[in-house]
């Protein structure tokens, strides 16, 4: 039977299963393999605080979320356009996720009376009618894996476990994708592994595009063609992915060591993952024994002339609170990464969030002031942690830079910089006896001289008490406290002068700025979009420097009758802005773990105008 | 730091005392035990062979942490407790460098504990010496986790009801491969026991009886003072008998694993039924550092234990190594392309 073949600008998929189901494993290679056609996408892993819940539970459930288009894609969707559920739990999870007349895709075989108790439902909803808004395409995706492995003589566990490319092989079918990414991605795994694994995973991954050309059932498959997106080398990229390159990439430029102090914690792991690979770079990696030596390794090694880095997420970052004052005191380069998750405490550990921004600026004793920067997108990352090494190192400060865990483990394409044209990073260390004072300053920086261990003549002291502003020697001068205090702070204001302008997507006027910071930027921008499409002045500011701000954040500022700011938290960035620049600011603020979505910010947005959507 | 820097750095082996002492006036109490034990390492540190740039003093928060300053070497004055941790990082940057930590009971033991125990599992190349006073002396008075049960102290007006670590016994535990006793008031052990902790190869844990002539005056004066050293300590030597006692006439013999003291001149027991030293035996290490348990036995002093083990700095330095040679130097352009690319015109 010929099928018909429609042709859509983005599509939003959501493969959800159980943990065990392979669910990540299956977006992974449905995202290379939209990237590898040239669709511009976003995507989302959703998984859950449990390893291995049991099976068939709610709480054991993981999803993948894709959006691909050809399109510019911001976001990886608020809502599904198609739901893979590989049983009754990841159906009854993710319903809400889909929108109205959606497409669901389900494992018939995972319907059983014990799955559906699991999944806390009192009857079948593939039969009680409750499904009757959505388009529901019953497959028997373990029947028809175990039916196409018939002949290898597998055991039932083995062959259940592959059946998530039975689900896989079907969606490229109905998106009329090529198998070429996925058979390759096989064949290397396996081939030398267990060459038996990778003959069943073939098999199935093609019995599942088979069935979809076969069956009846089916009768339109869509196409995405390929997106204009600015020429280039692209390669898809997560944000973790991206920070740890960034800091190689930081390392490399200045000619120092990569030394990263860090402790495991969700969801930044990822980073010292990454980093400890990367052993021919000269990278040395140290799993401490907590957050406090993680820090404070990374401080011994920037001392001794090394780029001292940390990675961690929000309760981490709140045990590194007194050594980040002393990294002040010292004013060592330091680079920290916060890979924020749902707090407050141990919170939503696999959620993301954007509610540690305040405790980045504030959250230590004493006045002590640092550098915060913030990525706003997955590839962003790389950019973002290179600028905190570059301004590290530079002004000799501790920096900050705000990442998420929507960042961290979302990905999107990456327009691979050339390295010849990344930003010099110059470093001078201090080598002559004669003229060195461990606190004499850079008149343009004020930072202070570099002096490591193994310079001769060099020798000093530094310590986290209060020193003199020449000599660094221990000082309790009531005078001399004053002027390190507001020096430390004149220091980090003078990084403006060393940040770009902040830009303006829109007009330069108008009746509402909505600014932003971190992860919202996909979804603050679609909304801006939308809105402006409709005729409104809007126009959107998406901070990336935050502490400083921009030079010109004031004057854009106040060249807009009013100012929304949404954030994935309670209103912080508002608080700054506020105080700041004395405006009354008003937020959007959703705290659900997830990202914000754009569908809602463009309601927000519309309340300015009246809300009469038109 | 000096006001009139030097230009030129004396020869490792032709450095002074004077090399190593700052500009920095002294601060802690006439008569504290500190001013021993930064005598002797300002002694014996000429005699190393480094250069004089190549050292680093590391320390947290206390008394004992403001040694780095009396030290004309580089320093940090770091956190409370968090000096091991700071000077791994030092160490690993550049293991060049000769790393030393001066830290307390309090600050090496309470806050501190969790980084010294692991520092010292790790095996890193860093000096410890931990002056234990058995008291908090920089805020006034407070008991330590060393601090004797029963002890009346300005928090325990009642006495301590917590059980006190024994630092030596806490080290061996860790897996620390060097691990010593000594005191502020015998200068010659002292400046030993220094030597040894410089000559050996990974982690050395050395705990100093230091006298707080303030606030927990004379807890080791049964151990230090002439009149009454003789009888109640026993010197460690490695392969000679455990023999103590103005006349040499007591010695530590082995019942089963308990330690007893037998006297060696009397006739029951001679010379060749007393314990012998030997520092590469951590069974014995543990036993000896139990010893403190039992109120009749004297207190050892010296080296525990001395063993090899690869350090991490030169496992990291290994492994840095074999990814160069299989990979060659990183390509930074290659790495950031990764596996899987594609073009768009």
């Amino acid at each position: 039977m010929a099928k018909e073949l429609k042709t859509l600008e983005d599509v939003t998929i959501r493969f959800a299963g159980d943990s065990g189901d392979g669910m990540q494993l299956t977006g992974t290679q449905f995202t290379i393999t939209a990237a590898a056609l040239g669709n511009d996408l976003s995507t989302l892993p959703d998984y859950p605080a449990e390893i291995r819940a049991p099976a068939g539970t709610t709480y054991g459930v993981s999803g993948f979320q894709i959006r691909f288009g050809s399109t510019d894609i911001l976001t990886p969707g608020d809502i599904c356009d198609v739901l893979v559920a590989m049983n009754p739990a990841a159906l009854v999870t993710n319903l809400r996720l889909l929108r109205e007349g959606g497409t669901i895709i389900v494992n018939e075989d995972a319907f059983s009376d014990k799955n559906l108790k699991l999944a806390g439902l009192e009857s079948n909803p593939l039969e009680n009618g409750s499904l009757s808004r959505y388009l529901v395409h019953r497959v028997a995706i373990s029947k028809l894996t175990s039916n196409a492995l018939a002949e290898m003589n597998l055991t039932t566990r083995f062959v259940d476990k592959t059946k998530n490319f039975f689900a896989l092989g079907l969606m490229y079918w109905m998106y009329n994708r090529p198998l070429d990414q996925s058979i390759r991605f096989i064949q290397e795994k396996f081939s030398t592994k267990d060459p038996q694994v990778g003959e069943a995973n073939l098999r199935v991954l093609r019995a599942g595009y088979n069935y979809g050309d076969t069956t009846e059932i089916f009768t339109t498959r869509y196409e995405v063609k390929a997106a204009k997106l600015p020429p280039g080398k692209y390669r898809n990229i997560m944000g973790n992915v991206a920070t740890a390159l960034g800091l190689v990439a930081a390392a490399k430029k200045a000619g120092l060591d990569l030394f990263l102090g860090s402790y495991p914690i969700t969801p930044a792991s990822d980073i010292l993952h990454e980093l400890s690979r990367f052993k021919e770079f000269g990278v040395k990696t140290f799993q401490a024994e907590d957050e406090i030596a993680a820090i404070c390794s990374a401080i011994g090694a920037s001392y001794a002339g090394a780029l001292g880095a940390t990675t961690t997420s929000g309760p981490g970052l709140a045990l590194k609170s007194e050594a980040l004052g002393l990294a002040i005191m010292l004013e060592l380069p330091l680079v920290v990464v916060n890979v924020q998750r749902g707090g407050p405490s141990t919170g939503l550990p696999t959620k993301t969030e954007q509610a540690d921004l305040l405790q980045a600026m504030y959250g230590r004793n004493g006045e002590a002031p640092l550098c915060v920067v913030a990525a706003a997108t997955p590839a962003d990352c790389f950019a973002m942690v290179y600028e905190a090494s570059r301004i590290a190192v530079k002004f000799m400060t501790p920096v900050i830079c705000l990442t998420d865990g929507y960042l961290g483990n979302g990905a999107e394409p990456w327009i691979i910089p050339d390295v010849n044209n990344l930003p010099e990073i110059p470093v001078r260390f201090a080598s002559d006896p004669k003229t060195f004072q461990a606190y004499a300053r850079d008149e343009k920086t004020l930072a202070r001289p570099w002096a490591i261990p193994g310079t001769p003549g060099l020798e000093h002291r530094i310590g986290g008490l209060e020193k003199d502003h020449v000599t660094g020697n221990i000082s309790y001068d009531p005078d001399n406290h004053d002027l390190m205090v507001k020096t430390r702070a004149r220091k980090v204001e003078l990084i403006a002068d060393d940040i770009p302008l902040q830009t303006i997507e829109g007009d330069e006027k108008g009746d509402l700025l909505v600014v932003g910071w971190g992860s919202t930027y996909g979804s603050i921008k679609s909304a801006v979009a939308n809105a402006r499409a409709h005729g409104r002045s809007v126009s959107q500011v998406h901070l990336k420097y935050i502490s400083p701000f921009p030079r010109n954040l004031g004057e854009i500022l106040n060249n807009f009758k009013r100012v929304l700011v949404p954030e994935i938290n309670n209103g912080q960035l508002i608080h700054l802005l506020r105080s700041r620049y004395l405006i009354p600011a008003e937020g959007f603020n959703v705290i659900r773990g997830l990202p914000l979505p754009a569908d809602e910010i463009e309601e927000r947005i519309e309340e300015f105008f009246g809300g009469n959507h038109v | 730091m000096s006001e009139t820097p030097e230009t030129t750095t004396a020869a490792p082996g032709k450095l002074t005392i004077k090399d190593f002492q700052s500009d920095q006036d002294v601060r802690w109490c006439p008569g504290c035990g500190d001013y021993s034990i930064l005598a002797q390492v300002q002694r014996v540190f000429p005699e190393f062979l480094h250069r004089k740039e190549m050292y680093v003093a590391v320390s947290g928060i206390g008394c004992s942490s403001r040694f780095p300053y009396y030290l004309d070497i580089y320093g940090v004055h770091g956190i409370h407790g968090r000096a091991p941790a700071i000077a791994s990082g030092v160490k690993l940057a550049n293991p060049d460098l000769d790393v030393w930590v001066a830290t307390g009971d309090g600050d090496g033991l309470s806050i501190g504990g969790n980084h010294m125990i692991h520092m010292l599992r790790r095996n890193i190349n860093i000096k410890v010496l931990l002056f234990n006073n058995q008291i908090y002396g920089l805020t006034k008075g407070q008991y330590s986790p060393t601090s004797m049960l029963g002890q009346v102290t300005k928090s325990t007006p009642f006495g301590v009801i917590d059980y006190p670590f024994i630092p030596v016994s806490l080290a061996l535990g860790a897996g620390a491969t060097l691990v010593a006793r000594t005191m502020d008031r015998d200068p010659k052990h002292l400046q030993e026991m220094v030597r040894r902790a410089e000559k050996h190869h990974g982690s050395a844990f050395i705990e100093i009886y230091q006298n707080c002539n303030v606030f927990n005056d004379g807890a080791f004066f049964a151990f230090t003072e002439k009149e009454t050293r003789d009888e109640n300590v026993v010197y460690l030597d490695h392969g000679k008998p455990l023999l103590f006692g103005k006349e040499k006439d007591k010695g530590i013999h082995l019942d089963g694993f308990t330690p007893e003291v037998v006297n060696v001149k009397e006739g029951r027991f001679s010379v060749n039924d007393i314990l012998v030293h030997n520092e590469n035996d951590s069974t014995l290490a543990f036993i000896l550092a139990n010893m403190i348990h039992n109120p009749n036995l004297p207190r050892p002093m010296g080296v525990f234990v001395d063993l090899h083990r690869p350090t991490y700095e030169e496992q990291m330095r290994d492994q840095i190594a074999k990814a160069r040679s299989r990979k060659g130097d990183g390509d930074l352009q290659k790495l950031l392309d990764g596996d899987e690319t594609w073009i768009i015109q």
